[in-house]
């Protein structure tokens, strides 16, 4: 392929340099300049972008983030497999029915499908209305405008990143695996435990890079259903360039989680290196 | 000999589809039975009921007169070397052969002599560290069989075990099955499309059809006596003559050829030919002549083979006269 194909990759390659390294190059280098009062940019070099990152009141949003994140992979990961198993485990025919419900989401607007949510939430909202109206609950809950409002919000609309490669590597997993173990005598859970997990770690791994870094830059959500209480970094970054015209450090932030995105998924390579054991050596050994 | 495996009024349905009608079958401890017959025969899904994969949908299972019927795999005492090995991918040599150990809580050291005596077995010592896929077709087998054979099963099921081999590796392997099964004095139960390997391998044959046994018996008279046109047909080469009453069918080393107009002394040498034709081909296989004889009156054309040692070589075009011994004949069921 790259022997005869070179020229093939050519436009890719134009169209990455141009819309994807180039401005990548300008958002490290804009990171490193300092700005005028009224937000013009001046280049010069300074880490005074990053080194204000270090000051507590944004350490502290980055932490909330990787929290708010952490558990929304987690919340993914537990919703999710139960979801892609048991799609995987569907008729042939009905999987891809099971896949285009998971993906219908996708064919909304994400904003407009986050103001649904805060029509379904909020205090004159759907649930609430009939709750009140079942006299279930004399005034309404507040469910909006929360840490819990969030990360709702987080999990339904990272929720498809992780199925879809969970269901994926169960779809490939090879059902006489579970035979054979079965019939070496592992119970139905045991085998799940031994074989059916390990085998679809790599899904799960794919999933969590998807679902974490996705919710690390996350802003529409905390924005509409979080309020003014709860500011992701997200949220910190996009008034660093749209409020306080503040594009260094705005800059300066993203590269932060730029780098932070990049380790992990190095990190998450070395481990699928590791856990696939040197596959790609001494295929065919006889 | 002692019941191992007893199959009574085994019925298997998928749907409306039918896979095995009703069948019968006791195998006996220590033997080597081999289940035979083309695909879709219904062999495999029978191997699979015995290891509790599939349910009948009527009949009885007993395994060392235990009613096994209904219990799931994990509880039945055989193992089972799949078609395709299904290995672990993601545990070594050593790890997939001590799985089965693992799971019936055998204590550390018993499982730690145990896998290095299946290993030491099947000559896998060296590679115990190695993952499957980082081994050739012929030692993922062996992995295979060490896998199953640690568990001392009762009965060890084998589904195809060399189908996927190349065919000199096949024939070592299963003259080492063959060894290790005597050695061990277990009981194996063999599934296999491959007549030759049948015949090699097995104490017993069962040849199935349409989830119906054929024909049960050693492998000599499955041979010789086939009981059946599809046993005749489907193991070995036959030839078929009907008569008003019966079918007999012949093996093409049991018909001779002779010239069409010979001397007295040598035509009173042998029966009277049974039929005359005309020779159509003659293909050379090494050991012996394949001739094809289109016989006179009628469109039936049938195999004699010529060893070099006993007569002409016959060429295309050729009269002949096709004679055998009356003690050759095999009556078959239509």
């Amino acid at each position: 392929m790259m022997k005869n194909g070179k020229l093939l990759v050519a436009p890719a390659l134009l169209w990455l340099s141009i819309f994807f390294v180039i401005p990548l190059l300008i958002v490290v280098a804009v990171s490193f300049a300092g700005r005028t009062p009224y937000g013009q940019v001046i280049f010069s070099f300074t880490i005074d972008n990053y080194l204000r990152f270090l000051e507590p009141l944004y350490l502290k949003i980055f932490a909330d983030t990787l929290v708010v994140a952490i558990v929304t992979t987690l919340a993914t990961i537990l919703m999710g497999y139960p979801l892609a198993y048991t799609i995987a485990q569907l008729p042939k025919k009905w999987q891809q029915p099971g896949l285009i419900l998971v993906m219908i989401p996708f064919w909304i607007n994400f904003l407009i499908r986050s103001y649904a949510w805060v029509i379904i939430l909020r205090s004159q909202g759907v649930v609430n209305t009939l709750l009140l109206n079942l006299g279930l609950i004399d005034q309404p809950l507040q469910m909006l405008y929360n840490d819990m409002a969030v990360m709702l919000g987080m999990v339904y609309a990272l929720l498809p990143f992780m199925v879809l490669p969970i269901y994926v590597s169960i779809e490939q997993l090879d059902t006489r695996l579970l035979e054979a173990a079965s019939d070496l005598g592992a119970k139905p859970l045991t085998a799940f435990r031994k074989v059916t997990l390990p085998l679809t770690m790599p899904g799960i791994a794919a999933g969590t890079i998807l679902v974490f870094i996705s919710s690390l830059g996350m802003f529409v959500v905390p924005d509409v259903m979080g309020g003014a209480k709860s500011a992701l970094i997200g949220n910190l970054i996009q008034n660093q360039f749209l409020s306080a015209r503040d594009w260094p450090f705005g800059s300066a932030l993203s590269i932060v989680l730029a780098v932070l995105s990049l380790v992990l998924i190095i990190l998450y390579y070395k481990a699928l290196q590791a856990q696939e054991g040197g596959d790609g050596d001494a295929k065919d050994v006889a | 000999m002692k019941e191992m495996v007893r199959l009574q009024g085994i019925t298997k349905k998928f749907g409306n589809n039918v896979i095995i009608p009703s069948l019968d079958l006791t195998i006996y401890d220590g033997e080597f039975i081999t289940l035979l017959g083309p695909s879709g025969c219904g062999k495999t899904t029978l191997l699979r009921m015995i290891a509790g994969l599939e349910t009948p949908t009527e009949g009885s299972i007993y395994l060392d007169d235990e009613n096994v019927t209904a219990l799931p795999p994990y509880k039945r005492d055989v193992n089972m070397v799949f078609q395709h090995y299904a290995l672990f991918p993601h545990m070594t040599v050593e790890e997939n052969i001590k799985f089965g150990l693992m799971m019936k809580k055998v204590p550390a050291d018993e499982q730690k002599e145990r896998v290095a005596q299946v290993l030491y077995l099947t000559q896998l010592e060296e590679f115990r560290n190695r993952r499957p896929q980082q081994m050739s077709g012929g030692q993922q087998q062996r992995v295979a069989i060490a896998r199953a054979l640690v568990n001392n099963p009762k009965v060890l099921l084998l589904d195809e075990p060399l189908g996927a081999l190349d065919y000199q590796l096949r024939k070592n392997l299963q003259l080492e099955l063959k060894n290790l099964q005597r050695g061990l004095g277990l009981t194996f139960i063999y599934v296999t499309h491959d007549q030759e390997e049948a015949l090699t391998m097995s104490d017993r044959i069962v040849v199935m059809n349409k989830g119906v046994i054929e024909q049960d018996d050693n492998p000599d008279n499955i041979y010789h006596y086939p009981s059946t046109k599809f046993v005749a047909k489907f193991i070995g080469e036959s030839n078929f003559f009907d008569t008003e009453t019966e079918t007999l069918a012949l093996r093409p080393e049991k018909l001779n050829l002779c010239e069409e107009a010979e001397s007295e002394d040598k035509a009173a040498a042998h029966p009277e030919p049974a039929f005359y034709g005309t020779v159509v081909d003659v293909v050379f296989y090494g050991t012996i002549d394949k001739v094809f004889v289109r016989l006179d009156n009628s469109n039936q054309t049938v195999v004699a083979y010529q060893y070099f040692d006993d007569v002409k070589r016959w060429t295309p075009d050729e009269r002949v006269g096709i004679w055998w011994y009356e003690r050759d004949e095999v009556k078959v069921q239509r």
